[in-house]
């Protein structure tokens, strides 16, 4: 008894200790807005639909409009309708390109699993992550915004001005 | 009758007391935000004015602008007294509570306390019981099985810890002599009590984290297991004078601790001689000191559980604050 209540008085001075070692360590908190925020080398943030950068397919779209990222998304978040290639409007190479290609980004859990089942490389995740907005239709992202490169993550200096900062 | 002697200085004594007391009370919600968010790593309230120094600003004004709700199956009287029993009984400890040494305002030799009962003692002890009505009958009333558990586990703890308490500082008594609060602080002058009654001063910290329902003894409140007991069905302003109630009990307590224990205003006396606001210093520095403890406390240790709590209450603490009490009472008898 008399032990006991002395090794468990001791437990608690010691379990003080070390919350007292914490007390005196500079705190682990970013203040986001205020402060650049580290982003690790495979973040996954926004998608983006790629087009070729050179070679014969220069300027077209990667989606040929497969579906095969609809068919793996976990929370079938993406919808896409695909539609033949006229000749002369060459969206994309080969025979189909997306017509339709929609993602709820309320829905989307961001793991991933889209840019693993695409074929062509066409659909991937870079850095943007600053994705609020004021409606849930805004967040339904279509096709064009998703061909738009990602937008570089800006944080706000004291003064109110956006630095852009935490490169994608 | 001397108007000004009897009337206008206690009055005004008492009035500038509780509004300290206010502050402190809510200043004390910011400051454990901020200790224990240090504890934990963490910057703690920091957007409201430099420092969040403004939070306690924020917070009081959005409890006042909630909408005020009474439940419609709660007892309406009880429900709304609860708050109200809980806030005043806090405020009414402190009227004993010497702060400073007498001093020379205005031509007018005035005592920094309110009351100088010759019982202080037994009046804290009085006003400390009295204070769990507020939350039982919160509890009782909300009718709520939250609640009312809630009620329960502060009736029964109020009932362990009182105990020891009261114990604890029959140690002091009889080393003073007295149980007038002034006359206990006078005769730390050299040495504070925590001195001669180690064992005392451990048990009432102890007790008096029970009393104000603090981590490791916040069973009345268990927000995990009661989602927050008595007050689960308080919102708005009731619930902000719960809270601050709480507050400005850990305040009113930390207080007590410095005036029994660490000596009050008066130790060191070779600073509090210098000029009466040293000795006031000395006693907020005390305070501070104590609450600082009660953060400490509570970012240090998981809670208790209920019956090991009970049991450590009748089975420990009453028997060691029996022993200090008896070879207290040996030792003064022979020297």
């Amino acid at each position: 008894m008399v032990r006991d209540s002395l090794i468990g008085f001791w437990h608690i001075l010691r379990s003080m200790g070390l919350t007292l070692r914490y007390f005196f360590s500079k705190p682990v908190t970013v203040q986001y807005p205020k402060e650049p925020v580290q982003l690790y080398p495979r973040f996954r943030g926004r998608h983006l639909l790629r087009r070729y950068e050179d070679g014969p397919y220069k300027g077209l779209e990667r989606c040929i409009g497969c579906s095969l990222c609809a068919a793996y998304c976990p929370t079938q978040c993406i919808y896409v309708h695909a539609g033949e290639n006229k000749d002369g409007l060459q969206r994309s190479p080969g025979e189909r390109h997306a017509e339709i290609y929609e993602i709820n980004l309320l829905r989307c859990m961001f793991c991933g699993y889209c840019e693993e089942a695409c074929p062509t490389g066409a659909i991937v995740l870079r850095r943007e992550f600053a994705l609020a907005d004021y409606s849930r239709e805004s967040l339904i992202y279509t096709q064009d915004l998703l061909l738009q490169p990602a937008q570089p993550n800006a944080i706000i200096l004291d003064d109110g001005t956006p630095r852009e900062e935490m490169g994608l | 009758m001397d108007w000004v002697a009897d009337f206008w200085i206690p009055v005004i004594k008492a009035v500038v007391v509780v509004l300290a007391l206010l502050v402190a009370g809510a200043y004390m919600t910011w400051g454990e935000r901020k200790i224990c968010s240090r504890f934990q790593v963490r910057y703690g309230p920091n957007m409201a004015g430099p420092f969040g120094i403004l939070q306690p600003l924020a917070d009081a004004v959005k409890a006042i602008f909630k909408e005020e709700i009474v439940p419609s199956h709660v007892d309406k009287v009880l429900y709304l007294m609860g708050p109200g029993i809980s806030f005043a009984a806090v405020l009414i400890t402190f009227a004993v509570i010497p702060f400073g040494p007498e001093v020379d305002l205005f031509g007018k030799q005035v005592g920094l306390w309110i009351g100088d009962v010759n019982v202080g003692l037994l009046y804290l002890l009085a006003i400390a019981g009295l204070g769990s009505y507020g939350i039982v009958l919160g509890g009782w009333s909300s009718n709520n099985k939250y609640s009312l558990l809630g009620a329960l586990r502060a009736t029964a703890q109020m009932i362990s810890y009182e105990l020891p308490l009261g114990l604890s500082l029959l140690g002091v008594v009889l080393i003073v002599g007295s149980l007038n609060l002034r006359q206990i602080v006078e005769y730390q002058g050299n040495w504070p009590l925590i001195a001669l009654q180690p064992v005392g001063f451990l048990l009432f910290l102890i007790a008096i984290l029970a009393e104000s329902n603090r981590s490791p003894f916040d069973l009345p409140e268990t927000e995990n297991e009661l989602i927050s007991g008595f007050m689960t069905e308080y919102g708005g302003i009731k619930f902000a004078l719960y809270f601050i109630a709480e507050y400005t009990a850990m305040v009113v307590n930390s207080a007590i601790v410095a005036t029994l224990f660490l000596g009050g205003w008066k130790w060191p006396a070779v600073l509090s001689d210098l000029h009466p606001l040293v000795g006031v210093a000395l006693f907020l520095a005390k305070v501070l000191f104590v609450l600082f403890l009660y953060v400490w406390i509570r970012a240090s240790t998981p809670r208790v559980r209920y019956d090991k709590f009970m049991r450590f209450c009748w089975k420990f603490m009453v028997p060691l604050a029996l022993i200090n009490l008896a070879v207290t009472a040996v030792v003064v008898a022979l020297v």
